[in-house]
């Protein structure tokens, strides 16, 4: 595709509002063009600032541009035009962007938004008058395949376009858009796909999550368009004037250099990894604001109403910095940022070139990046994303086959809708990618679940939720069971949370946000928290509320866990290893790191990239055993418990264990130096010990309760209802008890089985771990504690042990009872 | 934790008692096994209401109380109310449940139906004695608890729970509660859901918070009202107040 193209391409009045702007249309963007004309889905990816939303929003607007000077000035509205992004403030970004190039070319168009806050009223408008282009959720999509007449609402959409589709695809909620995409493209067969993203690592796999499949033919991918890549960012890590701690993740060593460089930048986004880390950056840097720049805070539990005061003194340019996490990794721009700021460690090179990405649109000017690790092992982490920044490696887990909990869900709002023969609906979601391998037999079963449970026990069919047609077609029973559904459409699914209202004197209060549950639970009367970057002393809870009072206080008496939220991935965990392995890479280490690995290697050695350092030593009245696997902390934990189950049988006398994202420590009563390694770190741990482990876990309830929810086996909690989270977990608890008792294979229990295999358990990973290690794992027997295994050993008692039992605290309840001889007994 | 019974002995007003892991009450000098809030037919009711949740409950919890008559011999079982969930529970019954259960009653010499909130009247097809409630020497059966003194009173109907915090957690149970001259029975059934012995239900019957028995994975733990800690750090309410 070269400019010359441009002319047949694009039609004058947009060429010349091109030429207004004093822009050229970008090759990408005509490719676009070109592909729509062809009929083609198109994938494209091109860097942020490189004009990829024009792009993707092009052929639509020549195309409603003919479609009105075609037609006369009051023609009937048709949905032309569906945007999809994983964001509702993305929705309403996009169509302020798109309202400059429509209102300048005279378009007569209609834009509009529908999210979760869209009101019932202009919904109701927009279903019955549509507009040319609406901007919407996953979750609304799939509320209108789960409404009657869906058919016709979408009878005459020509184009879909997806945005920020690296992000959606491998979740749930991409399983959920998919299947609603597949609907809508039996209703509107000439629909074309657009996705778009600036960050793919496997761009043919997204190809074909995007095209829609055709059972029995061979594999559909849409066409690839790329933009050409901007200028490489510039990645620097902090070496800080302080002194670099072993462990934790605090980075407070690091908050003087930070701010330093937050003075010298126009602004500033300092991106952490949690909510809790977000809240002690924001203090921190507070506490040494000598020149009081406008610091500000941006997290998922925020208000909105706070968020959105930011943002809008981000875009207009009062703010020096925010301190936020994922919730701005999103293409949404609110200001013109200089400088991006990683707190700790990325985890990831994909995420980080996606925040790399909110600095500096301009294409041909590099972005600027500091990372600060805040331990260690998270100087080789940084170490090893600069790298892959500098080559642009992105990183991302392969997407997996879709969830059944989600087919669940789907097919019961395909009831809800338009009612469906199982025949064709069975054809209809094997072209939606994640399900194009799905047996019959699987979705005649999760069907049946739909409709009756689907349990073995066939005592439902009075309560049926779906009937049968006398035409055959599968319809919602009652007009009311499909209303619920509705209400309950959506993967996903929050822990349990409650509003945070300040109060003085108990009287009023202004929401601050909200904050989980578990959380507050743990908290007495008077223990002070950090939250909306000021100390709050929790008072009492009521209801749904957690009533706090502002404290004097300068540190909070709670800290909040510090740990990494995201799992390190894959390949920055491979090239890590490498970093380590190898001194000839040290080079760009500070002096502290490159010498702490020189002291490992004289009292142990270095671990190897293909292979499995374990080391042993005794240390007070326990023999240790660390070892480091470099596959972050939910494979460890796994490998963790299992390791001690194993230990027990072999009478070690195992105590306890620790994980980080880097090693796992495991701790007994006697020497396990002479143990065949080989056989302990066998793969067949995966076999019965976990499967024993795993079904008792509270991991696997948890897990189960997401799938039963997703299901619509239990609905979710709503506001106002009187049913507390904690009540939920718990039935959910017993119903996953009993129907493991009764039925073992029900389909729900699958559905929950393959999630965590992917999901807090990380089974896929830890599999693939054992694999890479056998006949390659080295032993040192050491007299004491090595270098390498000090920040593990400094975790522990920080954090409680997984997996260790309930039963404990009960027995150290108890036993101070039976010393104090109660009346009891 | 091995060395830990499963059954914990000791006395309501003067009344040997043992308190069963698996959630039953035992009077070894009476030959008498107790249970309660049995609530079959949760599941199914609902089913009825729309969520499909699991059939089994009734299999369930019936198989438990099977091995718990296996285990103590009774010549008296006192289901002690809300045995059926509703009154429509009878007639939702699977038949291979309702055959379990009848087979069940007939091998027990005595078997009491007291009558329940949910089961003011218990079907009779499943034989036994229905009662509203029973007197035992000293003690007094029935289902709901009296709110104020009740010397030798043996309850249901409040599911009580407990909770006790350590090591940076907190683990919720069910539990017997008692203060040694009276006592409310843990529910039973499979799918029933619990009240934490902290809230004031609780103290318009004891005079104060009980003491727990708490039912662990396998011992019964005994722990004092003083370190047991309410639902979501609910401020308790005031001795003074309560007693």
């Amino acid at each position: 595709m070269s400019l010359s193209d441009a002319p047949t391409l694009l039609p004058p009045a947009f060429e010349a509002w091109f030429a207004a702007r004093g822009w050229t249309v970008r090759p990408h963007q005509l490719a676009m063009i070109a592909a729509a004309k062809r009929g083609e889905d198109a994938l494209l990816i091109a860097p942020t600032g490189g004009g990829k939303t024009l792009g993707g929003f092009l052929p639509s607007l020549i195309e409603l541009a003919g479609l009105a000077a075609a037609t006369p000035k009051n023609r009937p509205h048709r949905l032309h035009t569906l945007y999809i992004s994983p964001l509702k403030a993305l929705s309403v970004d996009v169509a302020r962007n798109l309202t400059a190039p429509v209102t300048e070319m005279g378009l007569d168009l209609r834009i509009e938004t529908r999210t979760g806050d869209t009101s019932p009223s202009k919904r109701q408008r927009q279903r019955a008058s549509p507009p040319d282009i609406l901007l919407t959720t996953p979750e609304q999509l799939a509320l209108f395949c789960a409404s009657p007449n869906a058919c016709t609402f979408f009878a005459d959409l020509r184009h879909i376009v997806i945005d920020e589709i690296h992000a959606l695809a491998p979740q749930k909620r991409g399983d959920l858009l998919c299947l609603a995409l597949a609907a809508i493209s039996r209703w509107a067969p000439g629909a074309q796909r657009v996705g778009l993203s600036a960050t793919i690592k496997d761009e043919a796999e997204l190809a074909r999550w995007l095209a829609a499949q055709r059972p029995g033919e061979s594999e559909r991918q849409a066409v690839i368009i790329r933009g050409a890549p901007g200028a490489r960012p510039q990645v620097e890590i902090l070496d800080p004037k302080e002194r670099i701690p072993w462990a934790g993740h605090s980075t407070r060593h690091a908050m003087g250099d930070v701010y330093q460089r937050i003075k010298a930048a126009r602004l500033a986004l300092v991106f952490v990894n949690t909510r809790s880390q977000a809240e002690f950056t924001f203090q921190e840097l507070w506490r040494l604001n000598e020149d009081k720049l406008a610091i500000a805070l941006h997290h998922g539990s925020l208000a909105p109403e706070q968020r959105r005061k930011v943002e809008a003194a981000m875009a207009a340019g009062k703010l020096d910095a925010v301190v936020c996490t994922s919730t701005l990794d999103l293409g949404i721009d609110w200001g013109d940022v200089d400088l991006v700021i990683q707190m700790g460690a990325p985890k990831g090179s994909s995420r980080l070139i996606q925040r790399l990405g909110r600095s500096n649109h301009q294409l041909d000017t590099p972005s600027r990046a500091l990372l600060a690790p805040s331990n260690r092992f998270e100087h080789l982490e940084c170490e090893a994303a600069r790298e892959a920044v500098a080559t642009n490696a992105l990183d991302g887990e392969p997407l997996q086959t879709g969830a059944l909990d989600v087919l669940a869900q789907h097919i019961m709002g395909r009831a809800c809708g338009e009612p469906f023969a199982a025949d064709a609906l069975y054809d209809e979601i094997r072209t939606a990618t994640p399900y194009s391998g799905i047996a019959r037999d699987t979705f005649d079963r999760v069907l049946d679940f739909a409709a009756t449970g689907g349990y073995a026990l066939n005592s439902y069919e009075r309560f049926r939720r779906m009937v049968k047609t006398r035409e055959g077609l599968w319809a919602a029973r009652t007009p009311q069971i499909a209303q619920r559904h509705r209400l309950n459409v959506g993967t996903i699914v929050e822990a349990p949370m409650l509003e945070v209202v300040v109060s003085s004197r108990g009287r009023g209060g202004q929401r601050l946000g909200q904050v989980e549950e578990y959380f507050i639970e743990q908290l007495a009367p008077g223990d002070t928290f950090l939250f909306a970057g000021q100390v709050l002393r929790f008072e009492a809870i009521e209801e749904m509320t957690a009533r706090v009072t502002r404290s004097t206080d300068t540190t909070p008496k709670i800290p909040s866990y510090n740990g990494g939220k995201f799992p390190l991935s894959t390949y920055l965990a491979a090239r890590v290893r490498e970093i380590v392995q190898d001194p000839a890479l040290w080079a760009s280490l500070p002096d502290q790191v490159r010498d702490w690995l020189r002291i490992q290697r004289l009292r142990s050695e270095l671990p190897k990239a293909d292979g499995l350092l374990v080391e042993t030593f005794p240390r007070a009245a326990h023999f240790y055993l660390v070892c480091y696997p470099f596959e972050g902390r939910l494979a460890h934990q796994t490998l963790g418990m299992l390791l001690t189950r194993r230990l027990e049988r072999l009478r070690m006398r195992p105590m306890g264990f620790v994980a980080n994202e880097y090693a796992l420590a495991v701790w007994g009563l006697r020497d396990m130096s002479g143990l065949d390694l080989d056989a302990l770190f066998a793969q067949d741990m995966l076999g019965d010990d976990l499967e024993a482990w795993l079904a008792e876990s509270d991991l696997m309830k948890r897990t189960f309760r997401n799938c039963a929810i997703i299901a619509g086996l239990i609905e979710r909690r709503f506001p106002g209802q009187e049913k507390s989270g904690r009540q939920i977990t718990f039935s959910t608890d017993l119903i996953y008890n009993v129907l493991r008792e009764h039925e073992s294979d029900h389909i729900l229990l699958r559905a929950a089985w393959i999630d965590a295999g992917t999901g807090l358990l990380d089974i896929h990973r830890l599999g693939e771990a054992l694999t890479r290690i056998q006949g390659h794992i080295t032993h040192q027997a050491l007299d004491r504690i090595s270098p390498l295994a000090v920040p593990v050993m400094l975790e522990i008692g920080r954090e409680s042990v997984r997996g260790e039992g309930q039963e404990s605290i009960l027995i150290d309840a108890a036993d101070d009872l039976i010393a104090e001889a109660t009346r009891l007994d | 934790m091995t060395n830990r019974p499963q059954l914990h002995d000791f006395q309501i007003q003067g009344m040997a008692a043992r308190a069963d892991v698996a959630g039953v009450l035992v009077l070894p000098d009476l030959a008498t096994l107790i249970v309660s809030d049995l609530h079959f037919e949760k599941g199914s009711a609902y089913a009825a209401r729309g969520q499909l949740i699991p059939p089994y409950d009734t299999r369930s919890t019936l198989r438990r109380l099977a091995e718990c008559i296996a285990r103590h011999q009774p010549q008296r079982v006192i289901a002690l109310g809300d045995s059926f969930h509703d009154l429509g529970a009878d007639g939702r019954m699977d038949a291979v449940d309702a055959g379990e259960l009848q087979a069940l009653v007939a091998a027990v010499e005595d078997w009491v139906w007291i009558e329940g909130n949910h089961d003011p009247a218990p079907p009779l097809r499943f034989g036994g004695t229905i009662l509203h409630e029973l007197a035992l020497g000293a003690l007094t059966l029935r289902h709901l608890p009296f709110e104020g003194l009740a010397p030798g009173e043996i309850a249901g109907h409040l599911h009580p729970c407990a909770k006790v915090r350590g090591k940076g957690r907190a683990v919720r149970a069910r539990c017997f509660a008692t203060d040694g001259t009276r006592l409310v029975m843990p529910a039973f059934g499979a799918f029933t859901g619990g009240l934490n012995v902290c809230d004031a239900a609780f103290g318009r019957c004891f005079g104060a918070t009980p003491d727990a028995l708490i039912m662990g994975q396998n011992a019964v733990y005994p722990v004092r009202a003083a370190k047991l800690i309410p639902d979501r750090a609910q401020s308790r309410p005031k001795s003074t107040e309560a007693r």
